[in-house]
């Protein structure tokens, strides 16, 4: 074991030294243009496409694989899917190496890090069904005026209750909570000895969406300049940590949970703060426990909630781009769109298969209904390990720690990274 | 050099020369590689030539693999730390901007995120190393004495035993913690036994030292003195340094302890089979008690075992990875995190690669002062 744990940089130095070896490294990865309107090295005929996905469900990557062999067999290419339990550093050594795969799943927050030196082939505004995608998911993988990658598809925050507790609590309909103060009040009246009224996970992934709600966000519209320290989050900021303080909420982890789904699937909390992918997850887990979702309250300055998408990304070096093009113009068309979401319960990234697809999913209407104000991940590269330091801190929010600390600090480290 | 000069001097020695001094002989060497002649017969040169040709040529293999695998990777990430480098095309495309010491500064002199980050990291391992390093020492001391004991019942099944978790995957043993220490796991269940409410340990942050101060009264945890919280020392304060580790790192010791005591028990099993019986005797002749036999005669005697025991443990722990990526990835409140997770996070999570590798050749120099700081003070303990 001890021989297992070398030198992390030895480890890091071989990794770098395959990369050298690696099959074109001297090759300019600008020379087949990250337009792709020149085709540069580009492979005609039948192509054998690498395509490298996250380790998802079962369920997921069967779905997935199976609408692409679908692709393969009608268009005589190959498609090979490997599903990486750790995706951005199979992703990293395979560029590093100048060998990366054709086609893969990439997340907002590494998109600035490939699109910035001219990595991502730019395709999406190509693809049949581009103007039907949500503009906000479009502008994520927008860079520098240009629509780079197409988003696969994307899940929203809502607030799933539990319905057994809300009833139990003497709460109908008619107190579904509108507002902050309304939020407020039913969490102190689902809150008993053993179960906290709301519970949310210390990550900016769920507390972004009380930023929006008071009219604050992390960055500005341009994404290049950092509004982390503004009255408007400080508001939100604080207005969590009295939900804390107050005893009616907990963050997952004070509860031991792994996270909120669980606490509601317990029974520990009576309503959370967390993505559609709480339906299969409660739906597997915990089947017998009752639950509706509704959208996020607003806040002072109206509704808010966040957006969770990754896109289909083509390396401007592939050979196999314009396969990988046709593969993906068929993975974002209504009919396979749909059909991936009736596999694993997602939502569409295109509007007309999402319309679809919530018409067959009742349960899915709260998470539908916040798509068209849901605000995307920042994709400024670096920022994220300032995300994870604002994480860090929330955890304080519960034993005192100043909200305009962290957000102080928040600023200063994102800041560094994205300049003043 | 050496390993040439040695190749040559074997050379000599096989063919008779075997009552030359060292300086003589490395005078020979080179007249054994034909720069000068003196007396010696042109054969008796070229066969001295070719034997050390052939030398080279056995060595050559080993001497390839350790220049490919290890001497061109290390050379390759310092050059990869001078850069900023993003990782999406070669390093030595030469696109990748040269920004000197700029990712070391970064890390040790820059106010930032990346500084406190590391100064974090070390702050925690330094924790982790005080604590595990002379533990699992002393443990996999008493575990070799108790299973070198020749009374003892059933020694095979329990030197498998201590051994076992050795040999197990440091994953799966991870993932087993995990479980043990959850909230509501087998842990906190023994402590609820006893009447004491255990932490949600991988989940609390707080620092042992900080609440130890707390328990004790001398410093309020929740509003330290202005000197602790107010001053400031390489981007942490007084008080952050003081913290101790968490509770979560606690456990993730606890953990590494278990692990390693065993494999550190073999090494002293071994040493102490190889004690002098005759020593021994002749302490009990002079009547020793057990526990002076122990610290006068035995722990003298295996000093050099404890030495390897010792730095083997601080090179491994201060490199400590799977066991955090596997349990905490840094959390909570990032008290889990290290030098070794940083630099890999930093690179491939973010593709700071520049930054990942400053903080693996920092790493390595603090391993390798350490080391040298450790060696110094045994060795002084030793001749005093």
């Amino acid at each position: 074991m001890n021989r297992r744990r070398r030198h992390i940089g030895v480890a890091l130095a071989a990794a770098l030294v395959l990369a050298g070896c690696g099959e074109g490294f001297d090759e300019d990865p600008l020379a087949g243009s990250s337009i792709g309107s020149a085709p540069g090295r580009q492979s005609l005929g039948p192509a054998t496409l690498q395509v490298l996905i996250g380790s998802a469900t079962s369920v997921e990557l069967e779905a997935t694989r199976s609408i692409m062999q679908t692709w393969a067999q009608r268009t005589g290419n190959k498609v090979n899917v490997v599903a990486s339990a750790d995706l951005p550093q199979q992703l990293g050594q395979g560029f590093a190496g100048g060998t990366p795969p054709d086609l893969f799943v990439l997340e907002p927050g590494a998109f600035s890090r490939y699109a910035q030196p001219g990595a991502l082939h730019t395709y999406a505004e190509r693809l049949p069904g581009a103007d039907d995608i949500y503009p906000n998911l479009r502008s994520i993988f927008t860079h520098e005026g240009k629509f780079v990658c197409a988003p696969k598809d994307f899940s929203t925050l809502a607030l799933v209750i539990d319905t057994e507790a809300w009833a139990g609590a003497g709460l109908t309909d008619a107190d579904l909570p509108k507002d902050w103060a309304q939020l407020e009040a039913v969490a102190k009246r689902l809150t008993t000895p053993k179960r906290k009224g709301l519970v949310l996970m210390d990550d900016v992934d769920r507390i972004g969406a009380f930023f929006k709600q008071a009219g604050g966000w992390l960055v500005d519209p341009s994404g290049k300049k950092a509004t982390v320290d503004s009255p408007q989050n400080l508001q939100a900021l604080q207005y969590v940590q009295r939900l804390l303080r107050s005893g009616s909420a907990a963050f997952a982890k004070q509860i031991d949970s792994g996270w909120s789904g669980e606490a509601l699937g317990k029974g520990s909390a009576a309503m959370v703060v967390e993505g559609n992918w709480v339906i299969g997850a409660l739906g597997k887990d915990y089947p017998q426990r009752k639950w509706r979702a509704v959208e996020l309250p607003a806040g002072p300055a109206g509704k808010g909630t966040l957006a969770f998408t990754n896109c289909w990304g083509i390396p401007s070096v592939s050979k196999n781009r314009q396969a990988a093009e046709n593969l993906v113009a068929h993975l974002t068309d209504v009919s396979q769109q749909n059909a991936l979401g009736e596999g694993f319960g997602v939502i569409p990234s295109r509007r007309l298969a999402a319309s679809l697809f919530a018409r067959s999913h009742p349960e899915q209407q709260a998470f539908l209904a916040g798509a068209d104000y849901a605000q995307g991940e920042p994709t400024a590269k670096g920022l994220e390990s300032v995300l994870k330091d604002f994480d860090a801190q929330l955890l304080g929010l519960t034993s005192g720690a100043d909200p305009k600390a962290i957000l102080a600090s928040t600023q200063r480290n994102a800041e560094q990274v994205l300049g003043r | 050099m050496t390993a040439e000069e040695n190749v040559t001097n074997a050379a000599l020695v096989t063919s008779g020369e075997t009552n030359a001094t060292l300086g003589t002989q490395r005078r020979r060497g080179r007249w054994g590689r034909g720069s000068a002649g003196s007396g010696r017969t042109g054969a008796g040169v070229s066969a001295k030539r070719g034997e050390a040709v052939a030398g080279w040529l056995f060595a050559a293999p080993g001497i390839a693999l350790l220049a490919t695998f290890v001497l061109l990777p290390m050379l390759l990430a310092l050059w990869v730390s001078v850069l900023d480098w993003d990782g999406t095309y070669s390093p030595l495309s030469g696109r990748a901007p040269v920004v000197g010491l700029d990712n070391y500064a970064a890390l040790l002199t820059e106010d930032g995120l990346a500084r406190r980050d590391f100064a974090l990291s070390v702050r925690n391992t330094f924790y982790f190393v005080v604590i595990s390093v002379p533990v699992q020492t002393a443990l996999a001391l008493g575990l070799a004495m108790v299973v070198h004991n020749r009374t003892l019942r059933g020694r095979g099944f329990f030197r498998a035993a201590f051994y076992f978790p050795s040999v197990t995957s440091a994953v799966a043993i991870s993932v087993v913690f995990l479980f043990l220490f959850s909230g509501s796991g087998a842990i906190n269940a023994v402590l609820g036994f006893f009447g004491i409410d255990g932490p949600t340990w991988f989940a609390d942050p707080r620092g042992v030292v900080h609440e130890l101060l707390g328990a004790l009264g001398l410093v309020d945890p929740s509003a330290p003195p202005e000197w602790l919280s107010g001053t400031r020392l390489w981007g942490l304060t007084l008080w952050e340094w003081l913290s101790g580790p968490s509770v979560a790192m606690s456990a993730v010791t606890l953990l590494m302890i278990w692990t390693t005591s065993g494999n550190f028990m073999l090494i002293f099993l071994a040493a102490l089979q190889n004690l002098p019986e005759d020593v021994l005797e002749a302490a009990d002749v002079d009547g020793t008690t057990r526990w002076q036999r122990l610290t006068k005669v035995t722990v003298p005697m295996l000093m050099p075992t404890v030495f390897v025991v010792l730095t083997m443990g601080l090179i491994g722990s201060w490199q400590v990875f799977d066991q955090i990526y596997v349990m905490g990835q840094g959390n909570p409140a990032k008290t889990t995190l290290t030098p070794a997770y940083l630099s890999y996070q930093r690179s491939f999570a973010e593709g700071s690669y520049g930054l990942g590798a400053a903080i693996a050749f920092l790493l390595f120099a603090i391993i390798v002062v350490l080391t040298w700081a450790q060696r110094r003070l045994l060795r002084d303990g030793r001749t005093s």
